[in-house]
């Protein structure tokens, strides 16, 4: 039998086995501590997603790699520490390309519950838009490099019945990514192959005709947050202010008026709305200039041409508050796709080369009179400055009316788990 | 314990490297099956080490060093000169398959810059005029090794009145055989007593990582020097091994002797390759008078044996798990901290990793004995240190100092040339401003921030020179050599190069500043080794001692709710379609 120690864990008490693992002290004992690369059976652990990063006797450190010892003082959840490992959350997403709405690993993908659990709705780190390759040429796996996030499971975890392994990291830096030796994914059997894609903690590891068995909405991560099951909860604070009529403006940019639809969806509430609130220049009353200063604007989409530029900046000018409603307008979005491919390649395949472009077509069109499309997808934080932030695609119809209560009149702020969605 | 085969990985990838000038499928295949390892396993090995190819790099790979003292001596110009007279672009192979140019971080000779390998034959003080001679004569068919340069060791300072401790002439065998007569205690204490720790830069007192080692039960133990020497700016590891290299030998073998270890492992850079045959000459000459092998220098029951391990170019190895992971042939990823190298190390046996620096300071030690080591330095941090001076001064080379000296003394005797702010321990060090002089060097008061306490590595820049660009020059050479295994590190120097690159274009305004900040110090807080840890040290220092230059590469025009957006910049692709 190992000797017990005691250990502080935020100031409280807790007898542990001495030489156990932090992470699995601190969750058996009902504190939450975040974390994506932690796999209880991997030992030595593999400390590299630093999510799980606590104050250890006064140092920064990974919980995940910390022994029990004696007298161990841990500080978990402090300000600067929920701060600290959400901006490396942030980093996953800002490195990557997840786009969720397009993932078959939506519901059941660790990075995007984490994201919920921690309240990432926007990242503070501006896109790096890598331009990554989806490997399609395992006979059974799709390697989708865009959404790894290299967290060494599959490295160490999946290996072949003669002990070899599947998967590798290839090149180093920011070149980083994860290999896939064919010839051993050949040689695993049917329940290991599963296996990989169930470790992976983001949907980088697909199995074709596997991934979609769950539907969505049922998933593992659809309805509730895990920290009901913990003592420590974190709640949002909320502010104050008075009620007063307001004035809102919303437009779409490079969005697809999916949030538009989606602000709709308020149903019965929407009589609560009108009360409260008039709308200005929006495509709801079609007004195509703005009448009045508007406290709030709610943009919908990215930025992709010329006119988005001037119609945001413009936001900008005659709104108090702007919030960007959706991942579109958060990031870019689902538009971004295009960011790792040159432009001229895109407008050849849309006007050009496309099956359904006329035959012969040699025209990309090009008048003063049109928006000049831009180099890339910017986030609207790229161009003006941007208050608040209502993630989703689209956002659900109770986040995106309780946050801009929240925001106009100072509400109690609580969105439920189940209304925070990046999909 | 035989090593295992995987250990020879390295070597081989190396054979086949300098042999073929890359690595094609069939070997990856080959070595795969030999090892019994997955063809991916030893693809991300290849792919790790920037020296290792899986395109043909042509007869002659020029590697051309990049480093910030490079770019301040005339990088560009020697850049576009390899260029012309190869035909070849950096990254790439010419028509012929004659020249490979790739660029490369530091090698190792700042203090003669600009300076490049081919085929690893060093070649230094490059101007346009030699280059131009040099290619003419390899197409001509000189072999490289011929007309490469001998590197000068540029001792430009020893303590007066003939006190070196480094650098005075070093009997073989005079260390060992007094470490035998005074046994293992002794040794440990006199090394306590003088206060030896390590010259890495992390400075651990050194007997205490040996006695931890020395108290392992397990067997064997391994003795292993850092000899991977990467941090820009430093290059003293190389004067040592071209000089003392028989010092160096010795130190490893009293710690052999100290701790109970049977091998050691000498881990050199592959830059250094040119410097493999001074180790091999001095482990010879050992072997052949009974120094090293069994019963070595005579003690009873002691035997001990070194070999010299080629690295493949990677920053990241000298960190000493990483190393450790090198030397077993893998990918030179760092461990987590669940085990410390003097616990379970190289095969998981207990190892201990010190520099080259701190080998030949325990040999000195304890071929004299503490009392002259003690009269060098200044209380509480008595003896020497070897620094390497670079950047723009009259003389730059290797200073041999007593703890104890300034900053402004430093920079007058190497003739510094209007410095402004210096780089202390490289990128992942401090850097001071020119307001700081008064400071001293010493292993003192480092929480204070009153004394400095240097790695290595000086490099004066003078006030012409741009303070923006210096940090990009760290940014892109921590973002290309971090390992890539943690996110913070990987993901975060590329988020804070982007960053950096907008505030030199003068498109930042004060909340960058910020943010560069906070960021800065959420990847010291959360990376996993000592690169992503310190990666943004010098920034941050920067951001604080030179506010007034930073505040003056604002964007002054942003009114708080726009920001600057390159309007034309973002259209000129589409523009091509104007009619």
């Amino acid at each position: 039998m190992a000797k017990m120690v005691t250990v502080t864990i935020d100031g409280k008490n807790i007898e542990a086995e001495e030489g156990k693992n932090l992470m699995q002290v601190a969750r058996q004992n009902g504190i939450f501590i975040p974390s994506l690369c932690y796999y209880e059976h991997i030992e030595p652990p593999l400390g590299t997603c630093r999510v799980c990063t606590c104050k250890i006797n006064g140092k920064f450190g990974p919980a995940c790699t910390e022994k029990i010892s004696e007298g161990l003082t841990v500080e978990v959840n402090s300000p600067e520490l929920l701060d600290t490992r959400k901006a490396v959350v942030e980093m996953m997403f800002a490195e990557g390309n997840h786009i969720c709405p397009a993932c078959e690993k939506s519901g059941m993908c660790d990075l995007q519950h984490m994201g919920y659990e921690l309240g990432v709705s926007s990242t503070r780190f501006q896109h790096l838009f890598k331009d990554r390759v989806i490997d399609f040429n395992p006979t059974r796996m799709v390697m989708e490099h865009n959404r790894c996030i290299k967290c060494l499971r599959c490295v160490v975890d999946v290996k072949t019945s003669e002990g070899k392994k599947v998967f590798n990291y290839q090149n180093r830096g920011n070149e980083t990514f994860v290999g896939i030796d064919y010839e051993q994914e050949a040689k695993l059997t049917e329940a290991e192959a599963v296996n990989a894609m169930k470790i992976c903690p983001t949907g980088a590891i697909i199995l074709r005709g596997v991934s979609m068995a769950e539907p969505f909405g049922e998933r593992k991560f659809d309805r509730e947050s895990v920290q009901h099951n913990y003592n420590v909860k974190k709640k949002p604070v909320s502010r104050p202010a008075l009620m007063s009529k307001k004035i809102v403006a919303t437009v779409s940019l490079a969005g697809c008026f999916g949030c538009h639809m989606s602000l709709l969806d308020v149903d019965e509430e929407l009589l609560d709305l009108v009360e409260l609130v008039s709308f200005d220049k929006s495509p709801l009353t079609d007004f195509k200039n703005f009448t009045n200063r508007c406290h709030i604007g709610l943009i919908e989409g990215g930025v992709c041409n010329s006119e988005n530029v001037e119609t945001l900046r413009k936001f900008r000018e005659h709104c108090d508050i702007l919030v960007s409603l959706g991942e579109c307008s958060i990031w870019g979005g689902l538009p971004t796709m295009r960011n790792s491919i040159p432009l001229s390649e895109c407008l050849e395949e849309a006007y050009l080369n496309s099956a359904t472009s006329e035959p012969g077509a040699n025209i990309i069109p090009y008048h003063e009179d049109l928006p000049k499309i831009l180099d890339r997808v910017y986030a609207c934080n790229e161009i003006v400055k941007i208050d608040y932030y209502i993630p989703g695609c689209p956002p659900d119809a109770n986040h995106i009316w309780k946050a801009v209560k929240n925001i106009l009149w100072g509400e109690e702020y609580s969105i439920l788990y189940s209304e925070f969605k990046y999909d | 314990m035989e090593e295992p085969r995987q250990t020879l990985l390295l070597n081989q990838l190396w054979e086949l490297q300098s042999a073929n000038g890359f690595i094609n499928d069939a070997d990856i295949k080959r070595l795969a099956s030999g090892f019994n390892l997955s063809d991916v396993e030893v693809e991300g090995v290849v792919s790790f080490y920037h020296f290792f190819h899986r395109k043909p790099t042509g007869k002659y790979s020029i590697y051309l060093n990049n480093s910030i003292v490079a770019d301040l001596k005339g990088f560009h110009r020697i850049k576009e000169t390899f260029e012309r007279e190869t035909g070849a672009t950096f990254g790439s192979v010419d028509r012929t398959g004659t020249f490979g140019l790739f660029l490369t971080p530091c090698i190792g000779l700042s203090d003669q810059e600009p300076s490049a390998l081919i085929n690893f034959y060093p070649f230094t003080n490059l101007n346009a005029i030699k280059v131009k001679d040099i290619v003419t004569q390899l197409k001509k068919g000189v072999a490289p090794e011929t007309i490469c340069d001998i590197p000068a060791d540029n001792i430009r300072y020893t303590p007066p009145g003939n006190k070196s401790v480094f650098f005075k002439p070093f009997e073989a065998g005079s260390a060992i055989e007094r470490a035998g007569k005074l046994g293992p205690e002794k040794v440990l204490e006199e090394l306590k007593k003088a206060e030896l720790a390590g010259r890495g830069g992390a400075y651990y007192p050194t007997w205490k990582k040996w006695d931890a080692a020395r108290l392992q039960p397990a067997v064997p133990k391994y003795v292993v020097c850092n000899a991977d020497e990467g941090e820009p700016g430093t290059f003293k590891d190389r004067v040592l091994i071209n000089t003392q290299a028989r010092s160096l030998v010795e130190g490893m073998m009293i710690c052999g002797y100290t701790v109970g270890a049977e091998q050691g492992i000498i881990y050199l850079r592959g830059e250094y390759r040119w410097l493999q045959h001074k180790l091999d000459e001095a482990i010879r000459e050992y072997r052949e008078v009974g120094l090293l092998g069994r019963e070595c220098a005579g003690l009873k029951g002691f035997r001990f044996d070194i070999r010299v391990q080629i690295g493949a170019g990677s920053y990241v190895c000298g960190e000493e798990t990483a190393l450790l992971e090198s030397l077993e042939g893998k990918r030179g990823e760092p461990r987590t901290k669940w085990f410390f190298p003097v616990e379970k190390g190289y095969l998981q046996q207990p190892t201990v990793i010190n520099n080259v620096e701190t080998f030949c300071a325990a040999a000195r030690i304890i071929e004299t004995g503490t009392d002259a080591y003690m009269q060098l330095g200044i209380p509480g941090s008595p003896g020497i240190k070897l620094l390497s001076v670079s950047g723009d001064c009259k003389l730059p080379g290797i200073y041999e100092i007593e703890w104890g000296m300034t900053v402004a003394e430093l920079l007058e005797l190497c003739g510094a040339e209007d410095p402004y702010y210096i780089q202390v321990s490289g990128p992942s060090g401090e850097c001071i401003s020119i307001r700081e002089k008064y400071r001293r060097i010493s292993m003192l008061d480092l929480l204070a921030r009153k004394d400095i306490r240097c790695g290595g590595s000086f490099m004066i820049f003078s006030k012409q020179r741009d303070l923006v660009k210096v940090l990009l020059n760290f940014s892109e050479f921590f973002k290309s050599e971090s390992c890539g295994i943690c996110t913070p590190c990987r993901a975060g120097n590329f988020i804070i190069q982007r960053k950096l690159e907008r505030l030199s274009l003068g498109l930042a305004n004060e909340k960058d500043l910020q943010e560069l900040k906070s960021w800065g110090t959420i990847m010291k807080n959360t990376s996993r080794c000592g690169l992503g840890k310190t990666a943004t040290n010098s920034l941050i220092y920067a951001m604080d001692k030179f506010h007034d230059y930073f505040t003056g590469k604002l964007d002054k025009e942003f009114n708080g709710l726009n920001q600057r957006f390159d309007m034309e910049g973002a259209v000129k692709d589409y523009e091509k379609y104007k009619i």
